[in-house]
């Protein structure tokens, strides 16, 4: 039997992996998928919850997550493909002029 | 008619607003007619509202006009609220009567000055402000009026403000009625503490109850203070220092705070808290002493001076130590009577030599004058009136106040008062005729540059010098002894009886009744004997003063050195002064430490940034790294921090 807590178990895991990934990977755009990983895991826990408290308010948000989510992918995209047409590069580590 | 009491107020106002926003763009004569119009009409309607209050019986003489709240904050209420009884009536018929005549003057004085229509705005705020002064019901509106007279002064002292020294003599007289005000200000807060009001009715109903011992120490501690707070504005020792310099002004600016406003305010407060005063004996003595003090120590200044305008003001401010003598004995009605003939008297005087001083392209030093009475006849002539109506020769003005302080100091006062009074006055009729005979008798002194200038002031000049003539002439009889219509007048608020029960004691007590009469004489005698004295002086023998100078040279120069009374000041209240405020209060209190603790918080600031800069390194990687730490930490204590 799958319950509540193997969702969210789950859920948790997944986010740990994109807080990580975010925080170690130099590649823009895995960066970007793992932020996209992270959103999907809260929208994991969001389905589970609802489906357990018998309640439509949390797939509501999923959409509302989701939503946002493609916007933001566009927007970072279109950001991500500005910076490499300016520096020729999208590793991170290299785009760090905003500073003191 | 009572009700129009408001319009009084708001005819300069209005004056003011328009010269002041607009005079700019409106021509001369509008600006001039606008001006003297507004004091004008304030003069129509203030003497409506003599009549309307003339149809009254005497008992019920007292209007209150309520304008609008003001302040209310917790047991404290002051209303704006104008107040019309006897004495105020006096003094705004006094106030915009030789207010209008001088306002009339000055379109012919300053007809060339490029500031015309800045002189009349606030010529008409002064106006307003002296108005709101003696029209208040309370005592918190009449220190309003008391600091726009203050303001305004400043602004038309320092009206040539291109002059260093007018300017530096508009700062003197703010700061010295600064001073003055300071008092002024306590003593209505001590008046609010012992009486939970500041209504002139309850406050001097609650004194009349008879809740106050006579002499008790609040009412002593009021009444001093307000008495500094008169000092200061009506120019009494030691506060007088401003006065004289204060003829930096142009010249009807000098006669409308000598004669119309400003200096008669301290009187006005005196005889309108006459009440407070008769409560505390000792401060009667203290006002009388000063006023009498004042009156023989600026009368013997003003025998050696040789500014004409500078003779006028130290005959001023002696003026009006006798009219604090005679509130100081009790006798305010005589010191209002005064106040009203040295109005008209002092306006003329002021004008006339302002007349001269226009004839002879400003030349002020009498010096340099002599022989002019027959190039400006009607100045001359109006000028003679105005010495003859200070000197005290009946039947002008001045001889029937003067006389009846005089009276009433040997009566009430002592005998003390009476001869150092009859003394300043000996002086007044000297130094007055010493400049009538400088000014216009004897060989001319005047350079013939000036004197090719030399004409008789334009008709709209010499008209109030006539008007004003004709006012120090019959403005006695508003007072003559026996039927003493002014005194009758003020009765309900001075207390009438007063001078009944003088005359009383006259009739009935070891004087006799021959005793007034016998002071007029004594008090003609006093001003023939100092006229004359000024005839031999400056007209028979020209070099007897001269000699006399020789022969009394440190007097002579202690007198023109007005007793060193600014150098002493100097030296004691303002190099110190200035001494602790350069030293102490700017370079240390100011620069270390108001200074230094703004720069050290802007410098510590500085520095910790300068640390904590290093946190943001451009790595988004760091960034993320801190949002992350914060979340968990976050997590932590709401999961276990409980």
């Amino acid at each position: 039997m799958i319950t509540i807590t193997h969702y969210l178990v789950l859920s948790a895991i997944l986010f740990t992996v994109g807080v990580i990934g975010v925080l170690i990977r130099r590649n823009a755009i895995i960066i970007f998928m793992c932020i996209e990983l992270m959103l999907n895991a809260v929208n994991l826990s969001f389905v589970a919850c609802a489906h357990y408290l018998n309640s439509m308010q949390g797939q509501l948000f999923v959409f509302f997550t989701m939503t946002v989510a493609a916007a933001e992918a566009a927007v970072g995209l279109a950001i991500i493909v500005a910076v490499f047409r300016n520096k020729e590069t999208i590793n991170i580590d290299d785009i760090n002029i905003m500073k003191w | 008619m009572l009700n129009l009491v408001a319009l009084i107020l708001l005819f300069p106002l209005i004056g003011t607003v328009i010269n002041g926003l607009a005079g700019k763009r409106l021509r001369k004569e509008t600006v001039g007619y606008l001006a003297c119009g507004a004091i004008g009409l304030s003069f129509l309607v203030s003497f409506m509202v003599f009549i309307g209050l003339l149809q009254l019986p005497p008992d019920e003489r007292l209007f209150e006009k309520h304008l609008f709240r003001w302040i209310e904050s917790g047991s404290f209420i002051s209303a704006a609220a104008l107040q019309v009884d006897p004495l105020s009536v006096v003094m705004i018929l006094v106030i915009t009567g030789v207010g209008f005549l001088i306002h009339l003057y000055s379109i012919g004085y300053m007809h060339h000055d490029k500031g015309y229509h800045r002189y009349f705005c606030y010529l008409n705020l002064f106006v307003f402000s002296m108005l709101l002064l003696v029209l208040s019901n309370n005592f918190l509106l009449m220190f309003i009026g008391w600091e726009a007279v203050g303001l305004c002064s400043y602004l038309l002292i320092g009206f040539w403000f291109e002059k260093k020294s007018a300017s530096d003599a508009a700062k003197k007289a703010f700061v010295v009625n600064r001073v003055g005000d300071f008092g002024f200000a306590l003593g209505i807060m001590l008046i609010f503490l012992t009486f939970h009001s500041i209504d002139f009715t309850e406050v001097f109903s609650a004194v009349s109850h008879g809740n106050f011992e006579k002499g008790s120490f609040t009412v002593t501690m009021i009444t001093l203070l307000l008495f500094i707070g008169a000092t200061g504005k009506s120019a009494q020792i030691p506060l007088y220092t401003w006065l004289p310099d204060a003829m930096e002004g142009p010249t009807p600016v000098s006669a409308l705070i000598h004669a119309a406003t400003m200096v008669t305010a301290g009187v006005y407060m005196i005889a309108r808290c006459n009440a407070l005063y008769l409560l505390s004996p000792f401060t009667m003595t203290v006002v009388a002493s000063i006023g009498v003090i004042t009156a023989l120590f600026a009368a013997s200044v003003g025998l050696v001076q040789n500014d004409i305008k500078r003779v006028l003001a130290y005959s001023t401010i002696s003026q009006l130590g006798y009219m604090f003598l005679a509130c100081g004995v009790g006798a305010f009605t005589a010191g209002v009577f005064h106040l009203m003939t040295h109005a008209f008297f002092k306006a003329l005087l002021f004008l006339a030599s302002g007349s001269v001083i226009h004839a002879l392209s400003g030349e002020q030093d009498i010096r340099k004058m002599g022989g002019l009475k027959p190039h400006i006849p009607v100045t001359y002539k109006t000028f003679l009136i105005g010495t003859v109506a200070i000197a005290g020769i009946p039947p002008f003005a001045g001889f029937f106040s003067k006389d009846e302080i005089l009276l009433e100091a040997l009566v009430r006062g002592n005998f003390i008062y009476w001869s150092l009074g009859a003394f300043a006055a000996l002086l007044t009729a000297f130094y007055m005729f010493r400049l009538l005979f400088m000014t216009f008798h004897g060989e001319c002194r005047v350079d013939h540059h000036a004197m090719e200038h030399l004409h008789e002031s334009p008709k709209n000049m010499t008209l109030p010098l006539v008007a004003l003539a004709g006012l120090s002439f019959v403005g006695g009889f508003f007072g003559i002894p026996g039927a003493n219509a002014l005194e009758h007048f003020l009765a309900p608020v001075l207390g009438g009886h007063g001078h009944t029960e003088v005359r009383g004691a006259v009739s009935a007590g070891h004087h006799g009744a021959w005793l007034p009469y016998l002071m007029m004489v004594i008090s003609t005698a006093i001003a023939l004997v100092g006229i004359f004295l000024a005839y031999q002086m400056y007209i028979k023998k020209p070099g007897l003063s001269k000699k006399l100078a020789e022969r009394f040279r440190l007097i002579h120069k202690l007198l023109l050195n007005k007793y060193y009374v600014d150098e002493i000041y100097d030296a004691i209240f303002i190099n110190p002064t200035k001494k602790i405020s350069t030293q102490v209060l700017w370079k240390v209190i100011d620069v270390r430490m108001i200074d230094g603790s703004v720069n050290g918080i802007a410098w510590l600031v500085g520095r910790i940034g300068s640390v904590l800069r290093h946190l943001q390194t451009g790595y988004i990687r760091n960034y993320a790294f801190y949002i992350v730490v914060g979340c968990i930490l976050i997590i932590v204590l709401a999961v276990f921090g409980r």
